[in-house]
């Protein structure tokens, strides 16, 4: 179906927590891969384990078990510093909070240039100088913020500030965690727009994580739906959207208000009860492509079932 | 109708270590008995503040400078504190964003509903007890024997905020004020929160005032809706009104910002661009027009007064003076809400 190549192959990875006795399963078994040049949504109510995925693949966390391949290479695990360079430079994180994700004592110019300090990409201050006053020109700020500290700045500005230090390294992939959903609403318009420039300027690729739906689809052209750790639905945007198979992306679906009051009012909610499943050691859900590019996650007998309603 | 509330002229300003800082620059608005009012606009626009002082719980540093705010023919701002404490809880129930931060982490749960009860209907404790379960069981909480012996800090996000509706309800308020009750939430819960508060609203014939930054939420729950911006209402209609006529330029924006799920990836949405202004020196004439496309000579002059549309719309915007040039609405924004005519339409076939 597919020839490009992918950038990001997340395999089978685990991410389990231990407490004491307990286990918390964050992220069970999550398999998918990012093309080239694309964005890829992640969407999941909080504690869906989509945050913990996209920490694990960019080492903020170690993963339990389970491969991530970028750019051809393994990067989970042991690496060495010159592979740890590879990844840390060409994989960046916008994070949710703009105003948590900054350090308050740092300039921009600071913040901005680190990265590509510690990487060691330009070879000389003054490139680097140029470079910082660039980035802040492509994210809509001027080469006078440079200078100035977080705390100057507003909300929409500061998250304009933290795409500039991602950009900065050249990454080839980006991974955005909730990037809008700290700011007000006429200012998400604003770094929606941005991010959208940006990623048909430079040929991004973006790992976009979120729980508002109607973002994610206007941002993404593919799409992984998650619940309690496992990714329970996968499919392009428009295919997910016209025809979503997977009980509880239905119910996602039908949770986000529409504003539109003589339609909203009148919807009709699903609510999703795991226990319609009911797996058992014969039946254990696994990913099934039911139609190309669409994967569900469901059993053998659902599938069938499945089949058996569609004729 | 029956008008329960009613704020007339309302000025607010705080007085911060900057300066006044203007937070509401003339409210005027009413709900009638039954209905549903949501105040919708961005944060620092005031509409937190205006319920505040509706329920007179502003800080220290607050000082209402003129208006009048009146509810049930009582004038609420002369009343002593005393006088008042018999309409806050029992008359106007609060419901508040954060459902953490207003239950008392090391109170069961029990405890927090039946305080209510016994400090302002002077019930007996094992009276209130008896309440307190049928409020839990009636806000949809399962087990509640059992979970009335709990702390907040075992419940889920969605099941504290039923709590928090249940304290608001225990006194059998007429008037219910929600500040963003669902903001904390995720949609699957704020889809059940939502459903719950229709129902209680039918149930008892409640008036409800709901604040929200969510368009999609307001479709769902209003019956008419305020936009305010830097501290005024800029328009105010039905529901009806709002969505599918809109006339100022700002409701304009806020209704065509948001990708919705007809949106073509791609797309360039349309934004407002700049910032709000800082309510320290409120800008002079219209406060949006900086941020306006639309923007004429006199909005940087003179603020524009409330315009009527029709009997239950009006909209202050200079644009809606007969000596304006006729501007329409942008054409995508003209798209969209014919789209979602035509949807709604085949949806209620």
């Amino acid at each position: 179906m597919d020839n490009r190549t992918p950038i990001l192959e997340v395999k089978h990875l685990c991410k389990h927590f231990y407490q004491g006795k307990s286990v918390m399963k964050a992220v069970d078994d999550v398999s998918f891969h990012v093309y080239k040049g694309e964005t890829f949504g992640l969407v999941g109510e909080s504690g869906c384990g989509k945050t913990t995925t996209g920490r694990t693949i960019i080492r903020l966390y170690g993963a339990t078990s389970g491969e991530v391949w970028f750019n051809g290479n393994r990067i989970d695990g042991k690496l060495n510093k010159e592979e740890t360079k590879a990844v840390t430079s060409k994989m960046q994180m916008i994070f949710q909070d703009p105003v948590a994700s900054l350090n308050p004592r740092m300039t921009v110019e600071e913040i901005i240039s680190e990265g590509a300090k510690i990487n060691k990409i330009f070879a000389t201050e003054e490139e680097l100088k140029a470079n910082v006053h660039k980035m802040l020109e492509l994210v809509g700020l001027t080469a006078e913020h440079a200078t100035r500290y977080p705390h100057e700045f507003s909300g929409g500005q500061r998250q304009r500030i933290c795409i500039a230090r991602a950009l900065i390294t050249k990454p080839d992939l980006v991974i955005a965690d909730e990037p809008i959903s700290a700011l007000d609403v006429s200012i998400q318009a604003q770094v929606l727009n941005l991010m959208n420039k940006l990623r048909k300027e430079l040929g991004l690729t973006i790992l976009f994580i979120a729980h508002d739906l109607s973002v994610v689809k206007y941002f993404s052209e593919r799409i992984a739906v998650m619940n309690r750790g496992r990714i329970v639905e996968m499919a392009s945007s428009d295919l997910l959207y016209d025809n979503p198979v997977h009980p509880y992306t239905k119910s996602l679906l039908s949770a986000i208000p529409i504003p539109n009051p003589l339609l909203e009012k009148k919807r009709e909610r699903f609510d999703y009860d795991p226990s319609i499943h009911q797996y058992d050691e014969q039946n254990q859900p696994k990913m099934i492509e039911i139609e190309p590019g669409h994967l569900v996650s469901m059993s053998d007998r659902e599938y069938a079932a499945y089949l058996g309603a569609k004729k | 109708m029956e008008r329960i509330l009613e704020v007339k002229d309302l000025h607010i300003h705080f007085n911060a270590f900057a300066g006044a800082v203007k937070a509401i620059r003339g409210v005027s608005f009413h709900l009638n008995k039954g209905e549903t009012l949501a105040i919708v606009g961005e944060s620092g626009s005031g509409k937190s503040v205006t319920t505040k002082a509706v329920t007179r719980i502003l800080p220290d540093n607050a000082v209402i400078d003129n208006g009048e705010i009146t509810y049930k023919g009582m004038d609420l701002l002369a009343m002593t504190e005393k006088e008042f404490n018999n309409i806050r809880g029992n008359e106007i129930g609060l419901i508040f964003q954060d459902p953490l931060s207003a239950l008392d982490p090391v109170m069961k749960i029990g405890k927090q509903i039946t305080e209510t009860l016994i400090l302002k209907q002077k019930m007996p404790k094992k009276e209130a007890e008896a309440r307190a379960l049928e409020l839990m069981k009636a806000v949809g909480i399962p087990n509640a024997e059992q979970r009335f012996h709990e702390y907040p800090f075992q419940f889920s996000g969605g099941m504290r905020q039923r709590i928090v509706i249940a304290i608001a309800l225990a006194s059998n308020p007429q008037l219910l004020i929600c500040d963003e009750p669902t903001t904390a939430l995720d949609v699957t819960i704020q889809s059940q929160i939502l459903e719950l508060i229709k129902k209680i609203q039918k149930e008892r014939n409640l008036s409800v005032i709901f604040i929200t930054h969510d368009l999609g939420v307001v479709a769902n729950m209003a019956d008419r809706v305020d936009v305010m911006y830097a501290g005024k209402i800029v328009e105010e209609g039905t529901v009806e009104d709002i969505f599918y006529d809109p006339k100022h330029p700002y409701t304009w924006s806020l209704l065509a910002s948001m990708p919705n799920l007809d949106t073509k990836g791609g797309d360039e949405l349309m934004v407002i661009p700049g910032t709000p202004p800082n309510m320290l020196y409120p800008p002079k004439g219209d406060a949006f027009a900086p941020r306006n496309h639309y923007a004429m000579k006199i909005d940087f002059d003179r603020e524009p007064p409330m315009f009527k549309v029709s009997d239950t719309h009006y909209a202050a915007t200079w644009l809606l003076h007969p000596d304006a040039p006729k501007v329409e609405m942008p054409a995508h924004l003209k798209h969209r809400i014919e789209l979602q005519l035509k949807e709604a339409e085949k949806y209620n076939g």
